[in-house]
């Protein structure tokens, strides 16, 4: 401790500043810790699937047909003696798969789109908003309905079908995503830092992506942590539609499609991925809302 | 001597729903290589939009440069393409900003916000650029450059960030420096520091400046040639000591009467100028500083001035220019 830098003495500040942080995040913030352990638990329950049972979440037992829940199919068992808590893990896979990447890719293009429009300013900006607001017209179901629909009548086979929910979700969520990266955008248009870099003879790209971009990652990283759990209802919506993932891939939103027959018979085909859908969707806004208030500086001084 | 930068006739103008702003009503001046030259007048009279279209950043729309020519090191800059004039900005003409506190990126640390310039204007590696940084952070006089490359801005008070500007603005090697009220933002002891620096490293690198100011101090003490405006032309030119001593328009007098100095009597007012500047989408054929001026005839209200010689060197357009004078002023 005696022979320490000034460097080594900022690096030590900044990790306690770090820790501190996250330790003010937790007692500010219960509920979206709470929402952060959900989120965690989901994606370690993803990556380690094979590991947490011992089933194929494809295959069909005949002879286990319509288990109840019990010591050997905690969940139960459905109409193909596929065991649930597999099917479910399995299933967190692709919710999470289609919530995290229309999440980022929507977002992504949104905030590129929407910082670009905000540079421009002028025609482009106000043509751009025209054609954001059309797309912002449509229902988010309906866009995304419509975008699937056209797909199947290119008759591709039913693993593919989880790209075309992916580009449908992800469609609807651009203008989103622009529209509010362009408000924030504007603001920092005006700040003259961006004068200075053009004073500076940078080209549009570089200042658009490497000084507008990076001073308006808050309400992208808002709009990212809102939007996985928005995509993985609507993922859940459009396979529940019949127009989402095909079976026999495991997905929450088709399994309570296929369970609907059987709810009153054997009710745990439909409980338990309903149960994964809600609170996976809950943790997910719970965590997104915090990181909105724990970025907010209006709200952070409190 | 050769003229590093040649504005003749520059006309800049605003298309606004109230109106077609003039705000630069035909300028013409010269920057020699390695000169200081100032450019003077109060707010809205046209000086930053001025020093803007010589760097062609006038927002358009709605603003755009209608007539005129800018000829900078035998190029005519109204000329060059867009990728052109990018070369020019940042490598041949060097900017410092009025607001050091906002004229920097908050998320770039001071390293990359210096070397992100040489990158783009030479071809430097990356380790050059950053040596290249360091060289100028002692050059502008802030102490363990080392440290301070890792930091970002916030983590500089306002005289370091200007220093920091200033570095940037010298790093490629430019001609010319255009400074746009460098000091307004600072503190009245920062200010005299990062005067002193400009004047002193423009010297020492042979760097002519452009210094955009209201601050008739700033001008007596570093400039050599004073541009007089307002509402949007140049109404009076000379040498700085011509100005200061002998100033041949009422504007620049009444300019020089509101700010204090060693010279005068004990206990005299200040005498701010009286009225408000002109609103230049009404300006008539008129003299635009008639209204406000202690001079006027009706010959003022007939034609607007020409700018003509009242001693070698020093220019002034004023109907009245031979009875103005400072000897009133104290009176």
């Amino acid at each position: 401790m005696t022979e320490m830098t000034t460097d080594q003495l900022e690096e030590l500040r900044d990790r306690i500043s770090l820790f501190k942080q996250f330790t003010g995040f937790v007692r500010k913030q219960p509920l979206g810790t709470a929402g952060g352990v959900v989120v965690i638990l989901y994606i370690l329950m993803a990556v380690f699937a094979p590991y947490i049972t011992g089933f194929d979440p494809t295959e069909n037992f005949y002879q286990n047909q319509f288990v109840a829940p019990g010591m050997q199919f905690p969940m139960g068992t459905d109409e193909w003696g596929r065991d649930i808590l597999t099917r479910v893990i399995y299933g967190s896979r692709t919710a999470l798969f289609v919530g995290f990447t229309c999440a980022i890719v929507g977002s992504t293009v949104g905030l590129v789109l929407g910082v670009g429009s905000a540079y421009y300013g002028g025609l482009i900006d106000l043509l751009f908003q025209r054609v954001m607001d059309v797309f912002m017209a449509f229902p988010l179901i309906i866009m995304a309905l419509a975008i699937v629909s056209m797909s199947r009548s290119l008759h591709l086979p039913p693993d593919t079908s989880v790209y075309f929910v992916i580009i449908a979700i992800t469609i609807p969520f651009i203008p989103r995503c622009a529209r509010v990266v362009r408000a924030s955008a504007l603001a920092i248009r005006e700040i003259p830092y961006i004068d200075a870099a053009r004073a500076n003879g940078f080209s549009d790209a570089r200042i658009i992506l490497r000084h507008m971009v990076p001073n308006v990652m808050a309400p992208y990283l808002i709009m990212i942590t809102a939007f996985v759990g928005q995509a993985i209802l609507l993922e859940a919506s459009l396979s529940f539609l019949g127009l989402g993932v095909q079976d026999p891939v495991p997905a929450w939103g088709l399994m309570l499609r296929n369970a609907q027959e059987f709810i009153r018979t054997e009710p745990w085909i439909a409980i338990w991925p309903g149960v994964a859908i809600s609170l996976g969707v809950f943790g997910f806004n719970l965590f997104g809302d915090a990181i909105r208030d724990a970025l907010d500086p209006k709200l952070r001084t409190q | 001597m050769t003229k590093l930068l040649e504005i003749r006739d520059l006309k800049t103008q605003f298309f606004t729903s109230a109106g077609v702003v003039r705000a630069v009503d035909g300028i013409t001046y010269d920057v020699a290589p390695g000169e200081t030259v100032a450019v003077v007048g109060e707010s809205g009279c046209g000086k930053s939009v001025s020093a803007m279209s010589i760097l062609r950043l006038i927002p358009d729309p709605p603003g755009r440069i209608v007539a005129g020519s800018i000829m900078f090191d035998g190029k005519d800059l109204l000329a060059l393409s867009e990728a052109e004039m990018r070369e020019v900005r940042g490598r041949d003409i060097g900017m410092i900003f009025q607001e050091p506190m906002t004229s920097l990126n908050p998320v770039l640390t001071i390293e990359r916000q210096i070397t992100e310039t040489l990158e783009e204007h030479l071809d430097v590696s990356k380790a050059a650029a950053r040596q290249k940084a360091l060289e100028m952070l002692n050059l502008v006089g802030i102490s363990d450059p080392e440290r301070r490359l890792k930091q970002y801005p916030h983590h500089l008070s306002g005289g370091m960030r200007q220093r920091v500007m200033i570095a940037m603005a010298l790093a490629c090697g430019p001609k010319l420096i255009i400074a746009d009220e460098p000091t307004t933002a600072l503190d009245v002891t920062i200010q005299a520091q990062i005067l002193e620096l400009m004047k002193e490293l423009t010297r020492k690198l042979g760097v002519a400046l452009i210094i955009i100011t209201h601050n008739l101090g700033v001008v007596a003490r570093y400039a050599d040639r004073v541009n007089v405006m307002y509402a949007g032309r140049i109404i009076e030119s000379g040498d700085a000591v011509q100005i200061y001593h002998n100033p041949k328009h009422p504007y620049t007098l009444a300019l020089l009467r509101s700010v204090p100095r060693m010279d005068q009597a004990r206990g005299q007012k200040l005498r701010p100028v009286s009225g408000q500047p002109p609103d230049l989408t009404k300006l008539d054929e008129g003299c635009a500083f008639r209204p406000r001026c202690d001079f006027a005839t009706e010959q003022c209200a007939r034609a607007a001035p020409a700018l003509e010689e009242v001693e070698p060197g020093h220019i002034s357009a004023c109907w009245e220019k031979a009875k103005v004078g400072l000897v009133e002023a104290v009176g």
